[in-house]
């Protein structure tokens, strides 16, 4: 049996390390190490509250605003205070743009590479690809014969320069590669458009939100583009968002259900976990949680996607038997009695009860959970959210598949393409509530509060990458104290004191690898979560050692 | 500009020459490029063409090798938001992006050996871009060393760092992290983190900012192309083309500063009504970048635009020293100020003249602790 690393881990946000146990070309062990630490909580220590979603956001610039919003809301719940509805619906639109952004990205240039052979698309006939590409959909856009030629010289006078450039060393030619030479084209094509898309998609941040990445207009009360509740900024607003529905709808879903026939083996590989843990978003009106949520709060267990369970975050507890920290007594703590205390020791994979990341591991009512896209369509799915439950049937039926692919690193990209037409499609929605509010004269976007000496709460919401949440605990008027538990925590964590793995490495087990040295299949699993690693490294105070405290209700 | 665009879609109506510019590069989105970096560099209307020239007649891209250190990309994000030119442009056409991580296909060992054939190939010609700070701290632990909070493919960020920059014609840090240690470098900064420059020696042009604006690391780029040096600094080590000047300075809401129309609280009716953000934290006065003109996403909006002021993310230590975000600059060292703009706040509307000659009195008197050129690290 070979060990093979795999280090550093490219498109991803963060620095990942994977290394895998081969035999008889299969996965049959893997270890999955974050290898960034920076120490949020300790500097959020001492803050006033309202700087806390400034510097959170700052935890990452991929998904970016969900920090923001998770923080601003837990600053919120300790005032006690409920912020306007405009404050909610814009909120709701700019982390709903987050979705229709992030996505696409992660799809065409994060993920993409990891199924499409550029190489293999200089050999393709434009005017089949042409015909391939209208076969999915009539309304395709810039799919003539002429449209894929074009890229094809494009691509052809790049190759030729001799400089590769993100290009080089890929996998190309690679035996894992199933698409035919059309495909591939259709596909760079669509890497190309997606890249100009995506800058103007983030414009619909900047409408309300001063700029992308990292938008400057939120604050504890609300959100401080008032002046921006226009009929201009709207119909702008508007305008870019239709833009991005016409994608999902004529490119997005229609690539996914193009691509997915010739790697249907990736339907019964990469499954992973069987347990789903979603927190829910998008407040309705009055924005009680979780009652009001659009996408509900939920946990699925054992794969039973007849059921949802409801979500106690008293039973979210994390341990470090295999992270590089110490706890003074050995068994996993909840966040409101986590301790801190780290023990760098380098990567100890060979050893049983080494140590070898920085993520701590966290369980869900000691069982371990996936998050993300995947875990949302799934609550959603098992509790009848009617546009969810619609459009993954509307996908499984075109594939000619049941319910039961879902559950493979196959399943979790569509389940992000279903997810963004889900979103982009209610999105309207918000806006008619917003210019409602407006026609009758409702401009109010802040709720003023005072600052408690000493309070505690917590916010709740999803990253693009899944369950996020912000505790807080106020004293003196200052942060006392401060935690954050992300989605690639959840995800990529090594195992558990029993053995148990987390998503990442369990989801890598079985997994055919052709050659070790190109690792495209590991690749594809990988990325199918949308690792975030910035995310997920961020406890602990090396100078103290202190013991943080978080209140989870 | 606009004269420039309607020549080009006159020269390039014909179907066929407009194929052959699809082909390659949009002619028309080309030379607006042009325009648009030789105004954001000031460079004036005539380096237009040779701006396009520099551009067209290098026969090899130059090589960027993009380094991510402690960081949470979103400069890599900011970069790709590029739309003019185009992201697509700046990779196929422009430059040779050889390494990056957040975009390369290849990962693990092919990673590296394609970050390590990019140095062979291209050693003290390529453009070195760092985003993230390096950890310079040493983490609790049996034989734990310096820099040990982040390791990329076994070496930790300094020597990654080291390696990298040494042989590079030009580093640029883009960000505020690269560029002075960031948002993990706030007090107590507990893994001891720094800028390039300060980790490696190595002098390094800074494009600061949370994230920076693209707009103005393109520019950087361009004016490396032209004149194969990078342009003037600050003493910081800040292009004076972006941050030369201070927000405050061209802010569209200066004028109701001046007339001592002030934002209370968020959401009352100076906020409605795009009043000055001065009062609830705004930090523009002190903060040297070019956002009130170039804007952000396409120039779509900023801050101050937003209605949030500005937190001073383009200067060292803002986290420390422009915080908490929400009060007024803390510790400004110019008395006359804080009572000025006091005095300002209270009087009425009408009373605006008053209120701008307090102000213009105080910048003349001020002038001097504002001036870019004595803006260093002693202040």
């Amino acid at each position: 049996m070979a060990r093979h690393v795999i280090d550093p881990i490219t498109r991803i946000e963060g620095h990942l390390r994977i290394e895998i146990e081969v035999q008889d070309g299969k996965v049959k062990d893997a270890w999955s190490s974050g290898t960034l630490w920076r120490g949020f909580e300790v500097f959020l220590k001492n803050r006033d509250p309202r700087d806390a979603w400034i510097i959170t956001q700052r935890v990452c610039g991929v998904c970016t605003t969900v920090h923001a919003l998770a923080s601003v809301k837990c600053v919120e719940d300790a005032i006690g205070i409920q912020i306007p509805d405009n404050a909610r619906l814009v909120r709701n639109l700019i982390h709903g743009a987050q979705y229709v952004h992030d996505h696409i990205v992660h799809f065409y240039h994060l993920h993409a590479l990891d199924w499409v052979d550029v190489v293999s698309a200089l050999s393709a006939d434009p005017k089949k690809t042409s015909e391939l590409a209208n076969s999915f959909n009539p309304n395709a856009p810039n799919s003539g014969p002429g449209d894929f030629r074009t890229v094809r010289e494009k691509l052809q006078k790049f190759v030729n320069s001799g400089q590769l450039g993100p290009f080089t060393n890929g996998y190309w030619g690679h035996p894992a590669y199933k698409l035919p030479p059309e495909a591939n084209l259709m596909a760079v094509a669509h890497y190309l458009q997606a890249l100009a898309l995506q800058s103007r998609l983030a414009r619909m941040h900047a409408i309300f939100g001063a700029k992308n990445p990292h938008i400057q207009t939120y604050a504890v009360g609300g959100v401080t583009s008032v002046a921006d509740l226009n009929a201009d900024s709207i119909s702008e607003f508007l305008f870019i968002l239709d833009e991005g529905r016409k994608f999902v709808d004529n490119v997005y879903l229609p690539d996914v259900l193009a691509v997915a026939p010739f790697y249907l083996d990736w339907a019964s590989i990469g499954g992973g976990l069987k347990n789903y843990l979603s927190y829910g978003m998008f407040p309705g009106e009055g924005g009680k949680e979780p009652d009001s949520l659009w996408f509900p709060r939920g946990v699925i267990k054992g794969r039973d996607i007849t059921t949802t369970h409801p979500v106690d975050a008293e039973k979210i507890k994390e341990e470090v038997t295999h992270a590089w920290y110490q706890y003074k007594e050995d068994h996993p703590l909840h966040p409101s009695e986590g301790e801190t205390d780290p023990w760098y020791t380098g990567i100890e994979t060979n050893k049983p009860d080494g140590k070898y990341s920085w993520l701590k591991t966290p369980r869900y009512d000691d069982m371990p959970c996936e998050v993300g896209p995947l875990s949302r369509m799934l609550v959603n799915y098992a509790s009848g959210h009617k546009s969810t439950v619609e459009n993954v049937n509307n996908v499984l039926n075109a594939l000619g598949v049941g319910p039961e692919i879902l559950f493979s690193t196959l399943g979790r990209t569509a389940a992000r393409a279903i997810e963004t037409k889900v979103i982009a499609d209610e999105m309207g929605a918000w806006i008619n509530e917003l210019l409602a509010n407006i026609k009758h004269g409702d401009l109010d976007t802040f709720t003023d509060f005072e600052m408690p000496d000493k309070a505690s709460g917590f916010g709740m919401t999803e990253a693009p990458r899944g369950a996020l949440g912000h505790w807080i605990e106020i004293e003196n008027g200052k942060i006392g104290n401060y935690q954050l538990i992300v989605p690639t925590t959840w995800n990529g964590s090594p195992r558990d004191a029993k053995g148990r793995r987390s998503s990442f490495e369990e989801s890598l087990i079985g997994t055919p690898v052709h050659d070790p040295k190109r690792p495209v299949e590991i690749l594809r699993t990988i990325h199918s979560f949308d690792p975030c690693l910035a995310c997920s490294v961020h406890v602990i105070d090396p100078v103290t050692n202190e013991v943080y405290e978080t209140r989870a209700i | 500009m606009c004269n420039l665009r309607m020549r080009n879609e006159i020269s390039s109506k014909g179907r066929e020459e407009r194929s052959k510019a699809l082909a390659g590069i949009d002619r028309r989105e080309f030379l607006s490029f042009c325009a648009l970096m030789s105004v954001t560099l000031g460079l004036g209307p005539s380096f237009i063409p040779k701006i396009a020239e520099a551009i067209e007649k290098a026969t090899r891209r130059p090589s960027v090798i993009w380094l991510h250190f402690a960081e949470c990309t979103g400069d890599s994000e900011a970069f790709i938001r590029s739309t003019n030119p185009s992201i697509e442009e700046l990779i196929l056409n422009i430059v040779s992006v050889d390494y990056h991580e957040t975009i390369m296909a290849a990962s693990g060992e092919a990673a590296e050996g394609a970050l390590q054939k990019a140095m062979e190939e291209n050693r003290g010609k390529y453009i070195a871009v760092c985003e993230g700070a390096i950890p310079m701290g040493k983490p609790p632990g049996p034989n734990t060393k310096k820099g040990d909070y982040l390791t990329i493919a076994g070496k930790t960020g300094i020597e990654l760092a080291r390696e990298v920059c040494q042989d590079a014609a030009a580093i640029m840090c883009v960000g505020n992290c690269a560029s002075f240690g960031g948002v993990q470098a706030q007090y107590p900064n507990p893994t001891g983190a720094v800028g390039v420059e300060e980790a490696t020696g190595i002098p390094t042009l800074k494009v600061p900012g949370c994230p920076h604006n693209v707009v103005n690391s393109v520019a950087v780029i361009v004016n490396f192309l032209l004149l194969g040096s990078f342009p003037k600094t600050d003493k910081l080590g800040r292009p004076l083309f972006a941050y030369g000047k201070r927000i405050h300075d061209h802010c569209l809401r200066r004028a109701h500063f001046d007339a001592g129309q002030f934002v209370e609280k968020f959401g009352d009716a100076g906020a409605k009504e795009k009043w000055c953000l001065y009062k609830v934290g705004c930090k523009g006065p002190q903060t040297y970048h070019n956002c009130s003109v170039v804007e952000y996403n396409d120039g779509t909006s900023w801050p101050v635009k937003a209605g949030h002021g500005c937190i001073g993310c383009s200067e060292p230590q803002f986290w420390d020293n422009m915080s908490p975000f929400y009060e007024r600059l803390p510790n400004i060292k110019l008395p006359g100020v804080e009572a000025s703009v006091d005095k300002v706040g209270f009087t009425l509307v009408g009373a605006a003249a008053a209120g701008a000659a307090i102000h213009g009195a105080y910048t003349f008197l001020n002038r001097k602790k504002f001036d870019p050129t004595i803006n260093d690290k002693e202040e």
